[in-house]
């Protein structure tokens, strides 16, 4: 295999990672902070995808070259607003059930699914990628680094830094991170733990929203355009370890770039299936993941 | 209004009422009466497992209770949440001090002032006066610090909410003797500041004579001894707490 190629897939693969990321920031800190095991995130990141897809619909003739760049605030805005009114009308009632949470989640999942066949129709739709976007920087002949992509991963990085400077940096990301590690104790200090739990969910389903407008810029979109990155997303929290910013990082890099090389060595099923072994295997060696929180028991 | 509550409007900053509290299945607390006077050092010493802890948290609001009320500086707070009961000035210090293990001593400190929404907070210098050792720890993890430490923490963490009743359950368990006698003085210099209640827990008996007015035995979720320290006799107090 030629240089060219592998160093495409670990590109390619990049790329999914930065999108896995996206989501599985969401994930990880609900499931951290709230004990909810969340199968309709993905289709938050659905609802950023079609908020691309609207946004263009408004803005074309107008100015199709600015419009991707509004579309990326908006879904974060759209996801995490529809994200906040679920955690208020039907989460909440799932905290510290992580069984309960898949059932009810799941079919979270499959209404939003539906309401959105019912909208835009079952078929899927195209987000033109803007001007800007296309073409790319060939590095060396066979070895196009698209625009598109890059992008994608500058998103990413941009919004792990203010996960980041929000988490460890501001009053309110330090009440998330006192409630993700103990509940009862925060309350007790004053934190008001229920509305950190609805700004996380949030939060979280905004992130996915984001990643969702990213997916647009790669291929066609749909109804079930959050189903093909849910599983690869818990994958990602499930190997970085739950509620952790460095963990997530490290898990979503590993699954976003080891799938398409074993895809590509292999067959596409293939690939999945030696993943997941994979990962199944590191779980029996370390199973709180990579970056197990680590503290010291009082004597 | 009845011309009992508004003596106790005025009297106690905390009375706790005819509490009856479960967890789980089994009752842990029957018809627990307890009156807390304003700057007041109110000791509750009993065996491990009597329902001391679950006492605390039933007036923190951690454990909801069967029956029965909590009067705190003049209002019901029976049905309040604990964030609600903290901001109105309930300090909880709990057994396993319940640091935030990946959280600065800093972030530890501040979080409190932080949840009252006082905005840039700053740690009133008062803090190191009392705990000088908290100072040099500062940007560490609150997790890496030792036992002792951690209770000064705790302790600091809630000082300065500024708390008009403090709740410490066993404050000296598994601390070494120099950081016990350290604790001691920390809660004789509260109490002689006379603007915090305190409820102790103690199974230390010594130690919370020292420093209470008062004090309650607690018996398989019941109170079977009370008495104003100096008329009590110890020996009493020891029958109830040895096995």
């Amino acid at each position: 295999m030629s240089i060219e190629i592998i160093l495409s897939q670990v590109f390619n693969g990049l790329s999914l990672s930065s999108i896995l990321l996206l989501i599985g920031l969401g994930l990880s800190i609900t499931f951290g902070i709230m004990g909810v095991i969340n199968f309709a995130h993905g289709e938050f990141l659905m609802i950023g995808a079609y908020t691309a897809y609207v946004l263009q619909k408004v803005f074309i003739g107008h100015d199709s070259g600015t419009y991707f760049l509004f579309s990326l605030p908006l879904a974060f805005l759209v996801a995490g607003g529809i994200g906040f009114v679920m955690e208020k009308s039907l989460i909440r009632f799932l905290y510290g059930r992580p069984y309960e949470s898949i059932l009810a989640t799941w079919g979270l999942s499959l209404i939003l699914q539906q309401l959105a066949r019912n909208i835009f129709g079952a078929n899927n739709v195209e987000v033109t990628a803007p001007e800007w976007l296309r073409g790319g920087i060939t590095l060396m002949k066979g070895l196009q680094l698209p625009y598109n992509r890059l992008f994608i991963m500058a998103i990413a990085v941009l919004c792990v830094a203010g996960m980041y400077i929000y988490l460890y940096k501001s009053t309110g990301g330090r009440r998330m991170r006192a409630v993700m590690q103990n509940r009862d104790m925060s309350a007790c200090m004053g934190i008001k733990t229920r509305s950190v739990d609805s700004l996380t969910f949030a939060i979280g389903c905004g992130l996915a929203g984001v990643a969702g407008s990213a997916v647009s810029l790669l291929g066609s979109i749909g109804p079930s355009t959050g189903q093909n990155y849910i599983i690869d997303a818990f994958m990602v929290v499930v190997l970085g370890g739950v509620g952790n910013l460095a963990g997530t990082i490290a898990g979503a890099i590993m699954i976003g770039i080891a799938s398409p090389v074993f895809e590509f060595i292999t067959t596409s099923s293939m690939g999945k299936v030696i993943v997941f072994a994979l990962v199944i295997i590191f779980l029996q060696w370390k199973p709180s993941g990579l970056f197990a929180l680590k503290t010291r028991t009082l004597d | 209004m009845s011309t009992l509550e508004e003596e106790v409007k005025w009297t106690a900053m905390l009375s706790i009422k005819g509490i009856h509290s479960s967890y789980g299945e089994t009752v842990i607390l029957r018809d627990v009466d307890i009156e807390i006077g304003k700057g007041q050092v109110v000791a509750l010493m009993g065996r491990n497992g009597v329902g001391k802890t679950t006492l605390l948290k039933t007036v923190m609001g951690l454990i909801q209770p069967l029956s029965g009320r909590i009067i705190f500086d003049g209002e019901d707070i029976t049905g309040w949440s604990p964030e609600k009961r903290a901001v109105h000035g309930i300090g909880y210090v709990p057994q396993g001090r319940d640091i935030f293990p990946h959280l600065t001593v800093q972030e530890n400190l501040l979080i409190g002032l932080e949840a009252r929404g006082v905005k840039r907070p700053s740690i009133p210098e008062g803090i190191f006066e009392l705990f000088p050792a908290l100072k040099k720890l500062l940007s560490r993890r609150g997790g890496d610090l030792s036992g002792g430490q951690q209770q000064q923490l705790a302790i600091a963490r809630v000082l300065i909410t500024e708390p008009k009743l403090l709740l410490l359950d066993e404050p000296t368990e598994g601390i070494q003797p120099s950081v016990v006698f350290e604790i001691e003085n920390t809660i004789r210099f509260i109490k002689e500041q006379g603007n915090v209640s305190i409820l102790l827990v103690e199974q230390f008996m010594e130690f919370a004579l020292r420093l209470s007015d008062f004090c309650y035995v607690m018996e398989k979720g019941s109170i079977v001894f009370k008495g104003a320290v100096g008329e009590l006799s110890k020996e009493e107090i020891q029958n109830h707490l040895t096995i």
